[in-house]
């Protein structure tokens, strides 16, 4: 059964002159994998940055599962059932792995500030099955034996996977990844690529997934939207995108004017 | 073999409490039998509620991330709260002083939120320049209001503060904020100081998390006041100046921001050192000041770093290290 679980209507944001994002919609069923494309600056990054209210968007309405999502903050977005991962790295850099984790299990804590400071049975209780969820979700993606390391010190296809880890520790419904594939070598690009399907089957997630090389999406995604100059230019199948002549124009365009 | 070993929370806080009574218990012998005069007792007792200010000046700085320029203001606050409190009442010492001191913490805590919460929603700089001018405004607000008793100041409390409870009052403010980080609700705090925006984007309600650590710390600066108010039995509103709230800062940030351990020596260390350098008294920002420089210069993250000291840790490590040659001589 396949019932929507965002409604995006009519998106837009200006900065200053330039208006980075206009007339955005975007409809996302349970479990879907949705591609987000474009060429450099074409507006991808702005549409999660207003989808979870990192900036407030000028017009337009989120709904996450019938909850209407505008104007909410960021937390609240997260809470309501979207996370995200961020194009460039934003992991809590001095803290352990695991405390990157735990740090999203937040909402699914429910021990007071009195009963952590005496150290109540709730306390321990709630911490150690913390612990355990995390140590969980980090060896889904390999990362148990870093889980005591300092964040920074990862290599970077691990922090990738590590933001990954702590989006899906906030238990969402929907996740947005903004190119997580970014500065992988081949291999791990692969690897991670062919686990994204996985990560949907396995969390039961739909995925909102920004990734610029076009080639990559087209095997993963089940429908691809494309965005130039902060408009949709299209939107279909992978066989339909690859084949639309304003996309191989944008495409084009650009390799041109580098 | 011996095999002491500190795994368990159990042992280690049996161990903790044990090292805390055996440290109060010697000093608290070497006041009794003048091993410290009294001039020394006071220097020790004044070390303790300068431990509570930077230890809770921490929380805010070091742990939260923030830079506030006005924690002496927190100090003030709760020093007049609970002076007024003991002065308006005739009731017992040991029900009275627990309670001004806890009202002292609570009035600073409510003028921590009506503070944090304008301007911890804006960024950084603007924090430092609201605490600092937070911590002006009171000390104009109590130099020319009549029942704090102007530039007179208040006294006549009466002397409740004491070595035992300036050290158990200490011993708490690190429990709690030790705890709070190591709990869910600490985690968000050190989220918030990492990354305001990956924090709210893994959930966390920021706004509320920055006011609570602004709370938390305040609160604490104003049992130090209290504590201070019945110890010196004079408040003079002057006492609570800039200054002060940047000697609580030069601790912290010599100790190390986000490191307790740090604050306890730090605060200990510049207590004590202008004592020893009575003749260098008027040079004491001078010394400050230089010795912010020279930790700037050579250990920027300061004395310790973000070190978290564990007793139960340095011991087994202890240990561990003392096995190893046994093993050796007996192989
Ligand atoms: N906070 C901001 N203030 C001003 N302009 C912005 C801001 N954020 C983004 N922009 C502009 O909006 C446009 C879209 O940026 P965005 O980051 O969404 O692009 P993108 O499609 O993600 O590009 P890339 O593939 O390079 O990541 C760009 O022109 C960018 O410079
Ligand atoms: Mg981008």
């Amino acid at each position: 059964m396949r019932e929507p679980v965002l409604n995006v209507n009519n998106l837009g944001i200006r900065f200053g002159g330039l208006q980075a994002l206009d007339d955005f919609n975007i409809h996302v069923n349970n479990n879907e994998i949705v591609g987000l494309i474009g060429p450099n600056g074409a507006g991808k990054t702005t549409v999660f940055n207003l989808l979870t209210n990192v900036y407030a968007p000028s017009r337009g309405s989120i709904n996450i599962e019938g909850v209407n999502t505008m104007g909410s903050r960021t937390h609240g977005v997260t809470k309501a059932g979207m996370s995200r991962t961020f194009q460039n790295i934003r992991l809590f850099k001095n803290l352990s792995v695991i405390d990157n984790v735990k740090i999203a299990l937040h909402n699914g804590i429910r021990y007071s500030f009195l009963e952590s400071v005496f150290r109540l049975p709730s306390y321990w209780k709630q911490e150690k099955k913390a612990t355990e969820k995390a140590m969980e979700l980090l060896s889904r993606f390999d990362l148990d034996r870093h889980a005591d390391s300092i964040a920074s010190g990862l290599p970077y296809g691990a922090q990738r996977r590590l933001e990954i880890v702590r989006a899906l520790a906030t238990d969402p419904k929907i996740l947005l990844l903004d190119e997580p594939a970014a500065g992988m070598n081949p291999s791990e690009t692969a690897e991670l690529m062919a686990n994204i399907r996985k990560i949907r089957d396995d969390f039961h997630v739909a995925i909102i997934l920004i990734e610029h090389d076009m080639s990559l999406v087209m095997g993963i995604c089940e429908r691809i939207l494309v965005l130039n100059y902060g408009l949709i230019i299209a939107s279909g199948t992978p066989e339909q995108i690859k084949n639309d002549p304003a996309v191989i124009e944008a495409y084009l365009g650009q390799q041109r004017g580098e | 073999m011996m095999n002491i070993r500190f795994k368990s929370t159990k042992s280690r806080y049996i161990l903790n409490a044990a090292a805390v009574l055996a440290l109060y218990g010697v000093l608290y012998a070497m006041i009794e039998n003048g091993i410290l005069n009294r001039y020394a007792a006071g220097l020790l007792m004044t070390a303790g509620y300068n431990i509570i200010l930077a230890v809770s000046l921490n929380l805010a700085a070091g742990f939260l991330g923030q830079l506030p320029l006005g924690h002496a203001g927190f100090m003030s606050v709760g020093a007049y709260a609970s002076a007024l409190f003991t002065l308006g009442l005739e009731m017992d010492g040991a029900v009275e002083f627990p309670l001004a001191l806890i009202i002292g913490g609570l009035v600073a805590a409510v003028f921590g939120v009506l503070i944090g919460l304008p301007a911890l929603r804006l960024s950084g700089d603007y924090l430092a320049i609201i605490t600092l001018g937070f911590g002006e405004i009171i000390r104009v607000v109590i130099l020319n209001l009549s029942f704090t008793g102007g530039a007179f100041g208040l006294q006549g409390m009466k002397r409740y503060s004491n070595f035992t409870n300036i050290f158990i009052f200490a011993v708490i403010t690190l429990f709690v904020i030790s705890t709070l980080i190591k709990s869910r609700h600490g985690r968000a705090i050190l989220a918030i100081r990492e990354d305001e925006i990956a924090a709210e984007a893994s959930g966390i309600p920021t706004t509320y998390y920055k006011t609570f650590a602004f709370a938390v710390s305040a609160f604490f600066a104003g049992v130090a006041g209290g504590l201070y108010a019945h110890h010196l039995c004079i408040l003079d509103p002057s006492t609570f100046g800039f200054m002060k709230s940047v000697e609580i800062l030069v601790m912290v940030v010599l100790g190390g921001m986000g490191s307790l351990i740090g604050s306890v020596v730090a605060a200990f260390g510049l207590t004590l050192l202008p004592e020893l350098l009575r003749e260098f008294a008027q040079y004491r920002i001078i010394v400050y000041s230089l010795l912010l420089v020279l930790v700037m210069i050579f250990k920027p993250s300061g004395l310790f770093g973000r070190y978290d000291f564990s007793l139960g840790k340095t011991v087994d490590d202890l240990f561990i290290k003392l096995r190893a040659p046994n093993k050796k001589g007996g192989a």
